[in-house]
């Protein structure tokens, strides 16, 4: 544990596909349980399905520190075509874990990540997507296996705040509020370690 | 009258801005301050401000319009980064020359070319002799703070000057922190209305502004404007402490980090310094007396202030997120250098040029940078004074 | 000494990379692989395809390479998968398959 009880998270996604929401999300959260937080995205020009890396740091005191995180407790990867070409688990902490959405099993993800040796999570958050929400959208699933993973939010009070942002957030929409519900709950299921 | 949210820099500027309703905001969107007039539009679309939007062609036309819009009585506000100030260069002359006290939120990009949206200081340092206020921000908190103080320093009689409140790009426009939001009311009252004593649209009393000056006059209104930016100092300390009062949120010129005891010190502007007062909490801990300035007020500069809180200190690092390409050294290194002259026993100096175009920089860097500091007041040689810092080779 | 393009990378110091980023020969695209960001990906099927060309200036990419007035197959190196092609194609000879592979 990082002084302050800290704890960060990097994400990797690519571009268009909300690895920067799902960032912000989990900052949403934390922030909704009392926490200090800082949820950002690092920048480049817009680039449709180009790498983009995206952080988050969650602790009890206000976090200074504006650097990207070199040494994150956890990596969230958002698309596992990445792992061929990204090596995702550079600098992440041992005694962390990586949380790929992916239909593999952790077993079959490891041997695709360069000699990590720490702990491998899998979520099939596509399938998950496409089931509660009848389209690819892995936000919502990946979040909840990244704080189910992670422990870092207490999970009563996580559901229920994401609950009242998604009324929120979908204040035009509330139809998609069950479903992406649905995905929340179904992933905290069926999150895989290994 | 407090309350907790969690906001990005830039809606953090947006929502005072919303706070504040002024009566006119002219902008054109330029990455990455895009945002600020887009959720302020928002506002004004829904009716939640009474603000009249100039949707403009280009930024030399949105400071035009402000410019024209504050002479004519109105408050107006802008927004931009990058390109996009420097557009506005010509005009950001005339504002503050007119003495109009317009209000522009800056959110730091680096200057083309190579073309770069990411952050450094080049665009508001390049405008530094403009005759505007510059107000920097560590975080998002503070870029509101800062953006609420703005207008009643700005627009007290005895200053009428343009404000630039500025944040790092990205770095703090871009990032989902934790704010502490003052409520509407207590924002009213606290920024006022602004009822200068003249207007274009005073009908009683009729008035022409931005004459051509002969030579006769020029030096003359040049130095009512240097004197204002002398009285902007002791007015952004007064406006400070109604802000404590009403906040309990403290501010002054500068921060001073650790400096109490401090032998060896770093100086800097903006998000850099909440990443190196972890190094010194760190080197603290280690027993080093490490410091940090963190320079608030950029214009008006404080030039004595900081002589005095720098008298004690035996070696200190300037570092600039700009390049001034005087191959000497940046724009912040040369002044406070400056400032430190006439001390009996003045720190020795070394500076830094860092950051440029988003270059990240870690506490690890910054202990690098304490430990030459630290070699140094023990005897070490100075080495070269003008270096850059993260960049391969 | 001219330094190409090539062999210029995040990796590369100051003092080896060209004044002002110049570029000195032509077509360096090649080496930049875009395929990379494919998650879907389109596939030819020859045997449909009649060479109408009408995918190729769709392609915003120009990642559709023809030769003697035939579409001889589709570029992956380039290619990221957007499947304006398949769309556009008259003849169900593009198809989209998932995932980056084709």
């Amino acid at each position: 544990m990082k002084e302050n009880g800290l704890i960060e998270f990097r994400w990797h996604g690519r571009g268009g596909q909300g690895a920067k929401t799902a960032c912000l999300l989990l900052a949403d959260a934390a922030f909704c349980s009392g926490k200090y937080v800082q949820g950002f995205p690092e920048y480049g020009p817009e680039r449709m399905g180009a790498p983009i890396t995206a952080y988050n740091r969650i602790s009890d005191v206000r976090c200074s520190v504006h650097c990207n995180i070199e040494n994150p407790d956890y990596v969230v990867v958002v698309d596992e075509t990445l792992l061929d070409s990204v090596d995702v688990t550079h600098g992440l902490s041992p005694e962390g874990a990586v949380i790929v959405n992916t239909a593999h099993s952790p077993a079959q993800i490891r041997e695709k990540l360069r000699g990590w040796q720490g702990r491998v999570c899998t979520i099939d958050a596509r399938r998950i997507s496409e089931e509660t929400l009848g389209k690819n959208f892995p936000n919502t699933p990946m979040l909840a296996a990244a704080v189910k993973v992670s422990g870092v939010l207490e999970e009563a009070k996580f559901k229920k705040d994401m609950e009242d942002s998604f009324h929120h957030k979908f204040a035009t929409k509330p139809q998609v509020v069950a479903g992406n519900m649905a995905a929340l709950v179904q992933a905290w299921e069926e999150v895989q370690a290994g | 009258m407090n309350y907790n949210e969690r906001l990005s820099g830039n809606e953090a500027i947006a929502f005072a801005m919303k706070q504040i309703d002024p009566d006119v905001m002219a902008a054109f969107p330029i990455t990455p301050s895009t945002e600020i007039p887009q959720y302020f539009a928002q506002y004004v679309a829904n009716g939640e401000v009474n603000t009249e939007f100039v949707p403009v062609e280009s930024e030399h036309s949105s400071m035009s319009a402000c410019i024209g819009a504050e002479a004519a009585g109105a408050r107006a506000i802008t927004a931009t980064s990058s390109a996009g100030l420097a557009l506005m260069y010509e005009m950001m002359y005339v504002a503050a020359s007119c003495r109009l006290p317009i209000t522009l939120a800056c959110v730091n990009r680096a200057l083309s070319g190579p073309i770069n949206i990411n952050n450094d200081h080049s665009d508001s340092m390049g405008i530094r002799d403009a005759g505007w206020i510059q107000i920097y921000a560590e975080n998002n908190q503070e870029a509101y703070d800062n953006f609420l103080q703005a207008m009643p320093i700005g627009e007290s009689p005895e200053v009428r000057l343009p404000v630039m409140i500025c944040q790092d790009g990205f770095i703090t426009s871009h990032a989902l922190e934790n704010i502490v939001l003052l409520d509407t009311d207590s924002v009213k009252q606290f920024v006022g209305e602004y009822h200068p004593e003249h207007y274009l649209l005073k009908k009683a009393n009729p008035l022409a502004v931005g004459p051509y000056d002969l030579g006769c006059h020029y030096m003359e209104h040049k130095v009512q404007q240097a004197e204002a930016m002398k009285h902007a100092k002791a007015r952004i300390l007064e406006v400070a402490k109604q802000f404590e009062a009403l906040t309990g949120r403290k501010y002054g010129l500068f921060e001073e980090y650790q400096m109490e005891d401090a032998e060896v010190a770093v100086l800097l502007i903006g998000s850099s310094a909440g990443t190196a007062k972890a190094a010194v909490d760190q080197l603290r801990k280690a027993g080093v007396k490490a410091g940090l300035i963190k320079i608030r007020v950029f214009r008006p500069f404080p030039a004595e202030e900081l002589a005095q809180a720098l008298a004690h200190v035996k070696v200190l690092a300037i570092l600039d997120k700009a390049e001034s390409f005087s191959a000497n050294g940046g724009p912040l290194f040369s002044e406070v250098r400056g400032a430190l002259y006439d001390l009996k026993h003045r720190p020795r100096t070394v500076g830094y040029v860092y950051g440029l175009g988003g270059r990240d920089i870690t506490p690890e860097h910054f202990k690098d940078i304490y430990a030459r500091l630290t070699d140094i007041a023990n005897g070490g040689e100075l080495g070269p004074v003008y270096t850059h810092l993260g960049q391969r080779g | 000494m001219i330094r190409r393009a090539k062999d210029i990378d995040e990796h590369t110091p100051w003092q080896e990379m060209t004044p002002a980023g110049e570029v000195y020969e032509a077509a360096t695209a090649r080496y930049v692989n875009t395929g990379a960001w494919r998650t879907d990906t389109p596939v030819l099927d020859a045997e449909k395809c009649r060479s109408c060309l009408l995918c190729v200036p769709f392609c915003p990419d120009s990642s559709l390479p023809v030769k003697d007035g035939k579409l001889v197959g589709i570029d992956y190196h380039h290619c990221k998968g957007c499947g304006i092609c398949a769309t556009v194609c008259p003849f169900g000879a593009i198809t989209v398959k998932e995932g980056g592979q084709p």
